[in-house]
């Protein structure tokens, strides 16, 4: 917890990737994930052109290659299981370099891995070209509701704070001589944890009553998040990247 | 409605103002207070004196609209808080500027000065005008270089003044301060007191802090048990050991109250005693 003052998603960088509308680059790689998603495991040559694709995108935004590499290590529990599935999954055996492994699970993790890496990859894109604040601004444009968005603002705000109380918290508990190395010692975490939720759910009513002081009535003033909305030549910038991916998409379910 | 004042109207006029809460703890019990415009009032009192409480009746926040334990009225400005009625509420909490005790209660949006436009927004500015609003809040509390930055990364002393540039951006008739001094190392104290002096505004300010209000207010009033039971000039009050006793109020050690009427010339509008008949009987 506590981020510290950059987002570690968050590249800073002046690219023409950058400077997209947001709502613009949610909606690309919201649907360029669909076509990977859509297309069949066995046309291999179609994830090849998706991963081509993202390089691009990539080398035009300026992201270094181990900058994603480093932060896509994210995917890691679900390639483990990408790799067992061959050795647990039943149906034709193929024995290649002495192992003897099932066919379909062999497909089957390849899907997983191929499909869930150039998801990760995309969406790291859009993490480290867009800053937080312009991913609630655009989600709001494009309709999402504003609850949600709201919801999203107030969490990514007060995550500091409530990590600096859990830390402040931790701090007062080792100072008292707890430490916690085993599970029976945990109760002094446990009834921590209790307070924290209590002292998030107290603040939370004091920030609303703070809002309502300052004529709050339900809804984020709409002059706050007016300007900055895309052009329809970003659209159709944008666009290159699912246009490219479903063509791909269709031609391999077709193929 | 809005902008329309009657100028000689009290910028505050609270009448014997009776709350209960819900479980049947009475907070104020007969609370009567007049502060007229350009005055600065200190509200001092113990823990559980009903400050807290008093403050929310202010903008009306309490007493909510179906209130039993309640009675009394308060008017801001002459214009009387009707609760359950909209849209004199929101004309109400714009003439009502609070700042809250903890600031990172009321910087919730992601840069400053975003945040400091969340109240103008919501009477409806935009553009222009509201931007407008902001730079002069900004400016007011000497923050407007910090415009873009997150408030969350600010020092408490700055936080605080972004809390004050919050309300100031509303116009507001009067600002109450809840705690302004408390977890604020002496160079941001000092420099919020030259700040909330030079603000152009009525001032109601709650706290524990006793020179404080000395150095900012000539006027105080004591709540204690949901009840005014002091009213004076605050270096009065302050000299009065067994008042200060009775209502477990404390001057720091090693402190001295000047002499009441030898002090230095602060504001030259309201020397003398005129604060203390500001009261009504």
């Amino acid at each position: 917890m506590g981020a510290g003052h950059v987002h570690p998603l968050h590249l800073e960088r002046g690219s023409p990737v950058h400077r997209l509308a947001p709502e613009v680059k949610i909606v690309a790689t919201v649907l360029f994930t669909v076509a990977v998603v859509a297309t069949p495991r066995e046309a291999f040559w179609a994830f090849a052109g998706y991963a081509v694709i993202l390089g691009v995108v990539a080398a035009i935004a300026s992201v270094p290659a181990g900058w994603l590499l480093k932060r896509s290590l994210i995917e890691l529990p679900f390639v483990a299981l990408a790799v067992l599935l061959p050795f647990l999954a039943s149906g034709d055996q193929i024995t290649w370099l002495g192992v003897t492994m099932s066919r379909d699970g062999l497909l089957g993790g390849w899907n997983i891995l191929a499909k869930g890496t150039l998801g990760v990859l995309a969406s790291l894109l859009l993490a480290a070209t867009t800053t937080t604040r312009d991913l609630l601004a655009g989600l709001d444009r494009l309709r999402c509701p504003r609850i949600v968005t709201q919801i999203a603002m107030f969490m990514l705000r007060y995550l500091d704070v409530l990590g600096d109380e859990a830390r402040r918290m931790r701090i007062a508990r080792l100072s008292r001589g707890d430490d916690p190395r085993f599970l029976w010692q945990l109760r002094g975490l446990a009834s921590g944890l209790g307070a924290l939720f209590l002292r998030a759910f107290e603040r939370g009513e004091r920030v609303y009553l703070a809002m309502l002081s300052r004529g709050y009535t339900g809804r984020t003033p709409a002059a706050l998040s007016a300007d900055g909305a895309a052009t329809t030549g970003q659209w159709a910038a944008a666009s290159v990247v699912p246009v490219a991916a479903v063509a791909l998409a269709i031609a391999a379910v077709l193929a | 409605m809005k902008g329309e004042y009657d100028l000689r109207a009290l910028s505050l006029d609270v009448r014997a103002v009776r709350y209960a809460y819900p479980d049947g703890h009475v907070a104020l019990n007969g609370v009567d207070l007049s502060i007229a415009p350009g005055e600065r009032v200190a509200l001092l009192g113990p823990n559980g004196a009903g400050k807290t409480t008093l403050v929310l009746h202010l903008n009306g926040i309490l007493p909510g609209a179906h209130a039993d334990g309640a009675s009394g009225t308060v008017a801001v400005g002459g214009l009387e808080v009707r609760a359950g009625d909209r849209s004199c509420l929101a004309e109400i909490r714009r003439r009502v500027g609070i700042v809250f005790q903890d600031p990172d209660d009321q910087l919730f949006m992601s840069t400053v000065a975003e945040d400091v436009a969340f109240g103008p927004a919501n009477l409806g500015l935009r553009g222009a005008a509201l931007a407008e609003r902001v730079d002069e809040a900004l400016a007011a509390v000497g923050m407007a270089e910090h415009r873009d930055r997150a408030p969350h990364h600010l020092s408490f002393g700055q936080r605080r003044r972004v809390a004050v540039a919050t309300v100031l951006a509303m116009r507001p008739e009067i600002l109450v301060l809840d705690e302004p001094s408390s977890n604020l190392d002496p160079a941001s104290r000092r420099e919020l007191s030259e700040i909330l002096r030079g603000l152009p505004v009525t001032l109601l300010m709650v706290t524990h802090d006793l020179p404080y209000a000395m150095e900012l207010c000539d006027r105080s009033v004591i709540l204690d048990s949901g009840q005014i039971v002091a009213d004076g000039e605050t270096t009065d009050l302050l000299s009065d050991a067994d008042l200060l006793a009775r209502h477990r109020l404390e001057l720091p050690y090693g402190f001295a109250v000047p002499a009441a009427r030898g002090r230095m010339n602060r504001h030259p509008s309201s020397i003398g005693g005129e604060a203390v008949t500001a009261t009504r009987p």
